[in-house]
């Protein structure tokens, strides 16, 4: 079947098997390998990629369905170099370990910050549930997405909370 | 941003720019051209004889390219192991199947959804026999998983200390006339310290392409151990070392799980070979249960003797461990791993009893912690519980018992030398920055009010960082896989031309930071700034020689050569100044812009200077200096290393549904000196959370005929971000002696402290109702269930 897409603003479009998922047609027709396959069954969440601006497991729906749709990807989320708030606040407060769950969870993250600017750490913590880590205890994580609100509403962002942090 | 390289600042990590805009290389990542896909046929029985495997309709599906079963590469033998005592386990099963799950046939197909598609077309006639899936029936010998042993007892043994016969007698002997004793008290708890899935987010997946023009095999593979599996390859293809080149890219977390060598690596190996072309494997969640490797599995009696106000007169612990059905990496090893902090942190005589037993399940190895943490679990739950009994507060129990400060070796009393320790002053900062008298004055309000709060103290004392070589001859080395290597740490650090730096060690991440922590290593021997520094692991061809990622052992072991090296390079280059200036090498000290002679800012040769002439080494004269800017340590420690710490958590159980919140989580942990405490952090956090996932949620649970009730992440709940509070860390500082860098391992310390602390919450909390034990994992419905037990 023939399917059409806008991802990470290009316009793509190709012949793929009906049953082929969206998450493999990203990693596999795309090469963007960026998007990862956790679990194949929707509870892992390392596939979360936007489909017009809502976070979705890409493992969880068929390329066919996005036909149509704009989709944006972990390699689409930095403009002209620069990161995304998100990701700042990942690296700056040690977010992420084996980063295999993160472009997933920076995805979730995201659209979670998008939704409410201003999250309590009860509802970032919610709020990202559908997304595992096995690496980070989500301590960090969860530092992470609280620096990136800040920086995203033009404040200070709290400090960061390990032994002699300077 | 951050940009400190000294030793001990929080360096933003060298690996996030690429990891967090999804650029990181992961093996499911590497498609080379033309490569095609694997998938297994999997045993549906526990136990069974194959009477026949029919493969004619999977080989002329769309796309298949080849089938091939146990006949096909029976000249390969069996997977190799670290350590078999009893029984290995084959590429593929031929005659027998002895867990769900085990593979009979393999598909490669031109995609991977063919070669799945063509699984199901494999037509394998099968006759069932009885199998034996708990380990306490299993000791009995009635059913046997190996019918052409004798027992299902791989190995069983005692340590008191272990080794000296006359001892254990003497222990044993001491354990008894104490319990005789009117004025002692003996308490038991019987517990299950129950199998888990260790569940990397990352699949375990792996590409091999054989080049036959220069017969060479190229594997990527998501392992913690690449060299192992270089050396399992040409070991079983025949071949020399530098025959195959084994890369582990970034590695998606490892946990124990990827510290071992699959039959999936070997057979995609051999399957590169026959079709000449590259072949690639990736493991689905669905049937990692029967592919990867599970960890804990014990059940057991400990035993406490002691005095009405808290002396400890001795310990006893009698486990049975479930080794699966066949033995892999280290299998059988890990009850002797745990052995090695049999007595933990303390003075008492200790004896220990372990059976290891075959079950029709899948293979039981290292999960983070391997053995630690149960052993830590069973001796902190009955402290805890003759604590209760006899009406001392629990911290001071510990601190009655504790192994006095050390800074040289004490031998404990299972028998192994610690290297250095400081238990009570550790415990001593729990109780002060948990302001424990307020939390335990907080819990008895709390009580008043008819709340369920608790507060779980525990201690532990782990061993890490293995090495020494001298463990060999236990078999802690890669002997079997045809490289007679101790368990020792390398590290090369080069200069270039250009003054960028090279260095190579031979242990890699999966995700604990070893491109920053080693940069820093070097940093801040060299000057040299980081970001001018790269670091090279998890490859083969590279590294002379590697043992791999597990068991908390990159930074105190390789680490430590890779700053030995760095230190030794530094040397070199203060010489190659001292010679273009003309002065004292010993005057000459190392910052970012080169050499300079102490005390005389303007007697500076620029690092350009250095390097170059270490590269045009006419310009080194009549020095004898050798051209060149670079040294390789092979480091060989004298000890393992023994971090501790302390926990503190409280909850409260909701005693009308079970469920069971964390309200504090303390932690003290020592490691020793610390490179990098923004990284020890996060070992830490993600640690506790893999013990409180033990404690709360996880459980691998099987049938009565042997299928696996919790293969998706449905049906085993690891913990999510809503789960779990935030966590209070602290530290001491007590450097080994050990090695140059005083540091000991954070890895697996987390884990190691964690499920106990949280059980004994529990128990505390539903102390009121006399509830003395509840077993892991703490669900709702099993607190529940305590609960009204206990109320009748």
């Amino acid at each position: 079947m023939e399917v059409s897409m806008t991802v990470n603003g290009r316009e793509v479009s190709a012949d793929v098997e009906p049953r082929t998922l969206l998450v493999h047609f990203l990693r596999e027709e795309l090469r963007l390998t960026g998007t990862h396959v956790g679990c194949e069954t929707g509870y892992c969440g390392a596939c979360t990629v936007h489909v017009d601006g809502q976070a979705i497991k890409s493992c969880t729906m068929l390329a066919v369905q996005a036909n149509g749709s704009e989709v944006k990807t972990i390699e689409g989320l930095a403009s002209n170099g620069d990161l995304h708030p998100v990701q700042e606040g990942f690296w700056e407060r040690h977010g992420l370990q084996c980063g295999f769950c993160t472009p997933g969870m920076i995805m979730s993250a995201t659209a979670l910050l998008d939704e409410n600017s201003n999250p309590s750490e009860d509802e970032i913590r919610h709020g990202i549930e559908g997304n595992l880590c096995r690496c980070t205890g989500y301590h960090n994580i969860v530092r992470a997405v609280e620096y990136a609100g800040a920086k995203m509403r033009g404040e200070d962002p709290p400090p960061p909370d390990w032994e002699g942090a300077e | 941003m951050a940009t400190s390289s000294a030793l001990g600042g929080s360096v933003r990590r060298r690996e996030d720019p690429a990891l967090i805009q999804g650029k990181g290389l992961y093996t499911d990542d590497y498609i080379p051209h033309g490569t095609a896909y694997v998938a297994f046929a999997r045993s549906p029985y526990a136990s069974a004889t194959i009477n026949s495997i029919d493969t004619s309709a999977a080989e002329s599906a769309d796309g298949v390219v080849a089938v091939f079963t146990a006949d096909d590469v029976s000249h390969l033998g069996d997977l190799i192991a670290q350590v078999v005592v009893a029984r290995g386990r084959p590429l593929m099963a031929g005659t027998k199947v002895k867990h769900v799950g085990e593979a009979v046939a393999m598909v490669v197909a031109e995609s991977a959804r063919q070669a799945r598609d063509a699984v199901d077309l494999i037509d394998i006639d099968y006759d069932p026999h009885k199998a034996v899936i708990d380990m306490r029936e299993a000791v009995k010998d009635e059913v046997l998983v190996h019918d052409d042993l004798e027992s299902n007892t791989v190995v069983a043994w005692e340590a008191g200390p272990f080794g000296d016969e006359e001892a254990i007698a003497a222990t044993k002997q001491t354990i008894a006339d104490a319990k005789d004793r009117d004025d002692t008290v003996t308490v038991s708890i019987e517990a299950v310290n129950q199998r888990l899935i260790p569940v990397a987010i990352e699949p375990r997946s792996v590409v091999a392409e054989w080049d036959d023009g220069y017969q060479r095999f190229r594997v990527h593979t998501s392992s913690q151990v690449p060299h192992a599996l270089m050396g399992a390859i040409k070991t079983t293809f025949g071949l020399n070392a530098n025959q195959v080149h084994v890369t582990a890219p970034e590695v998606g977390g490892g946990f124990g799980v990827k510290l071992n060598v699959y039959n999936d690596e070997i057979l995609t190996c051999f399957a590169a070979q026959k079709l000449d072309r590259p072949i690639k494997w990736t493991e689905s969640r669905r049937e990692a249960p029967g592919s990867s490797i599970q960890g804990r599995g014990w059940v057991g009696t400990a035993t406490v003797v002691g005095t009405n106000d808290g002396e400890i007169l001795g310990y006893e612990l009698d486990v049975l461990s479930d080794m699966g059905a066949y033995e892999q990496n280290f299998t059988a090893a890990i009850p002797f791993l745990g052995l090695f902090v049999g007595s933990g942190q303390y003075k008492f005589p200790t004896h220990w009893k372990a059976t290891c037993v075959f079950t029709n399940t899948m293979t039981t190895d290292a999960y983070r912690g391997a053995g630690r943490p149960e052993a830590a679990y069973y001796l902190e739950r009955v402290i805890d519980a003759y604590a209760r009994e006899i009406g001392v507060d629990p911290v001071e129990v510990r601190k009655k018992n504790f192994i006095d400060k050390f800074d040289e070796a004490v031998v404990s009393p299972i028998g192994f030398a610690i290297d250095t320790g400081d238990y009570s002053t550790n415990i001593d900062k729990l109780v002060e920055v948990s302001d424990y008298e307020a939390l335990k004055a907080e819990r008895d309000k709390a009580r008043e009010e008819g709340r369920y709060v608790g507060i779980g103290v525990s201690a532990y004392c782990e061993v890490c960082g293995f090495a020494p070589t001298a463990l060999s001859e236990l078999g802690f080395s890669w002997a079997t896989y045809g490289l007679p290597a101790g368990f020792y740490g390398t590290g090369l650090v080069r200069v270039n031309p250009d003054t960028s730096v090279t260095v190579i060690t031979g242990t890699g991440p999966s995700g604990q930071g070893h491109q920053t922590s080693w940069a820093q290593l070097v940093s801040d021997r060299l000057g040299i700034p980081i970001e001018k520094i790269r670091v090279i692991h998890g490859d083969t061809e590279e590294s002379p020689m590697g043992i791999g990622t597990f068991g908390s052992r990159s930074l105190a072991v390789d680490g430590a050569a890779t700053f030995d090296a760095a230190e030794r390079v530094a040397r070199k280059a203060k010489n190659i100044a001292a010679h273009l200036l003309e002065a004292s090498a010993e005057d000459i000290e190392l910052d970012a812009d080169g050499g300079h002679v102490v005390g005389s800012p303007d007697s500076t040769v620029p690092w350009d200077d250095i390097a170059a002439a270490a590269y045009l080494p006419h310009r080194l004269g009549e020095s004898e200096i050798e051209g060149g800017l670079e040294s390789h340590v092979v480091f060989d420690p004298p000890n393992a290393t023994w971090p501790f710490g302390s926990h503190l958590a409280m909850v409260e159980v909701d005693a009308e549904t079970g469920n069971v919140e964390i309200l504090r989580y303390i932690t003290v942990d020592d490691c020793g000196n610390v490179v990098n405490p923004m990284i020890v952090a996060g070992q830490v956090h993600g640690g506790i959370t893999q013990g409180i996932g033990q404690a709360m949620f996880e459980e691998a649970v099987y049938d009565s005929d042997g299928n696996m009730l919790t293969g998706s992440l449905l049906d085993y709940p690891i913990p999510t971000a809503g789960d779990l509070p935030n966590f209070e860390l602290s530290s001491t500082v007590t450097p080994t002696n050990i090695n140059s860098l005083g540091a000991k391992g954070i890895g697996e310390a987390g884990t190691i402290g964690s499920a106990q602390t949280i059980v004994n919450a529990v128990v505390d909390a539903l102390a009121p109702l006399g509830v003395k034990h509840v077993d892991m994992p703490l669900r709702p419905k099993r607190v529940w269930a305590a609960i009204q037990e206990a109320r009748g």
